[in-house]
């Protein structure tokens, strides 16, 4: 299937980014990414620079890849990363626009690739539990009901690819921050230090420079792994309870 | 920083501050087109001109309204800060904007709060300014039982609203504020942390017929009016 490509591409995070066009000719069976493993080669045998893009597991689970599609985050599937997207969704002869994340909070480092650390500021300040809660079988000690545990568990799917802030018309990282809040608090092990650990997490999400969430819930529509806004909800609780009910000053 | 200003400086704290202001407002509409059901009343305007005159003298309801006032000037400059920090959050937009991930309201709540406050000022200029600083704008009637002649706002609203052009501008501030209310009413209560199977269906119902039928109820009225012999 021959398609036009166009992409974001910007040198450095000092230089401006255009939009440049691509013709490429892809296979139906192939993922988004081996798409643009086809472009890139013609482009390093023409060379040229190639486009730069990010990738790791290419199995749906680690979050690396994060493009915008045709204007959404992971392209126009439910509950599917990049990775996961094959070009048998698309049409013959069409026309895709390929953009990095967009968010104040995640400038661009070079063409499609964004600085997420970010995200990983906000987990260092609080998305841990202190004490040592040993190995899995451990975990396994401590008899939880399965709907607890699926709840924790369904907030736990976050892979942190930071689709939601891409998504977000406010560039707001809620979404990612209350899932990980909400699977910690869920459980016996994390429950116990919920008051400190939202209010640092959401402190924190603050000075990385996100939006605030308007409750629009593009980022639960985009979300590869269907992270739920009810964790929203269970995040704003907690913080207001931490802020003004909990025993420390 | 004490706990206090911390909770209200950080993001959720404000948006906790729009979802009580607007909760609060949203409540206000209620008695507010109670009171407008009374023009539908064919007394003359006799119930309409005595629950005006109860609204603007009983202490409680003045106190309320200041009140009232405050916390529709937070809400509308808060939200419109909000908007402002969240615009520049999100920084450069997309090239391809899609339609498919979310609903018109819920992206639209500032332009549509900024046209609701827009048509208040007009309204409030209209009725409130007049009774409140100019002297007698309306003729005084007496009525039985009261021990005074009070001032007949009745006639004031009706003769604004055999006037075309205020009435599609109170159109289109329903209008605004219906497609507001759909998405605000809802999304408080989620800012609140209120959220939960047992009850999520009944606040989406409540926010859907509110946000329909407080604004339907106010347009009615006027078109009544404005047809009227």
């Amino acid at each position: 299937m021959k398609l036009t490509l166009k992409i974001w591409r910007q040198k450095s995070a000092q230089t401006k980014g255009a939009f440049e066009s691509y013709q490429v000719d892809a296979n139906e069976h192939m993922s988004f990414l081996e798409m643009l493993d086809v472009l890139n080669e013609g482009l390093v045998e023409k060379r040229q620079e190639p486009v730069a893009f990010e990738h790791d597991c290419r199995e749906g689970i680690c979050g690396t890849c994060n493009l915008v599609i045709n204007g959404r985050p992971h392209g126009p599937l439910p509950g599917t990363t990049t990775c996961q997207l094959h070009m048998r969704h698309f049409k013959e002869g069409e026309t895709i626009v390929i953009e990095p994340y967009r968010a104040q909070a995640f400038p661009v480092i070079k063409d499609l690739v964004v600085d997420r650390s970010p995200l990983d500021r906000i987990i260092q300040s609080g998305g841990f539990i202190s004490v040592n809660t040993g190995q899995a079988p451990d975990g396994n000690a401590i008899p939880i009901e399965k709907d607890v545990a699926s709840r924790a568990f369904d907030a736990a799917a976050c892979i942190g690819c930071g689709a939601c802030v891409a998504a977000c018309p406010n560039g707001s990282a809620m979404l990612f921050t209350s899932a990980k809040v909400s699977h910690l608090a869920l459980l016996p092990q994390g429950e116990v230090e919920h008051n400190r650990r939202v209010v640092s997490m959401v402190h924190q999400m603050d000075k990385e420079g996100f939006g605030m969430c308007s409750n629009i819930k593009a980022c639960e529509v985009e979300c590869p792994k269907e992270i739920s806004v009810t964790n929203i909800a269970r995040m704003n609780r907690q913080y207001f309870s931490a802020m003004i009910g909990s025993d420390e000053k | 920083m004490s706990w206090v200003s911390t909770l209200f400086t950080s993001s959720l704290g404000r948006k906790l501050v729009m979802a009580l202001t607007g909760l609060f407002l949203i409540l206000f509409l209620l008695v507010h087109l109670t009171a407008n059901l009374q023009l539908l009343r064919s007394d003359g305007g006799e119930t309409f001109n005595l629950v005006s005159e109860f609204m603007g003298h009983n202490p409680v309801v003045q106190t309320v309204a200041w009140g009232l006032y405050l916390f529709i000037v937070i809400h509308t400059l808060l939200g419109i800060r909000l908007w402002l920090a969240n615009r520049h959050a999100k920084g450069q937009k997309y090239l391809v904007q899609t339609k498919a991930n979310a609903s018109f309201a819920s992206k639209n709540m500032a332009i549509l709060g900024i046209l609701i406050f827009a048509f208040l000022m007009i309204h409030m200029g209209d009725f409130w300014w007049k009774l409140q600083f100019t002297d007698e704008p309306y003729a005084l009637l007496q009525y039985a039982g009261m021990s005074h002649p009070i001032e007949d706002v009745y006639t004031g609203v009706v003769a604004s609203f055999k006037n075309p052009v205020v009435m599609i501008c109170y159109l289109i501030g329903y209008l605004a504020l219906g497609i507001h209310l759909w998405h605000g009413f809802q999304s408080a209560f989620q800012t609140l942390g209120l959220n939960h199977m047992k009850y999520n269906g009944l606040i989406k119902f409540l926010g859907t017929a509110y946000a329909v039928l407080v604004p339907l109820g106010f347009a009615l009225i006027s078109i009544y009016i404005f047809l009227m012999q």
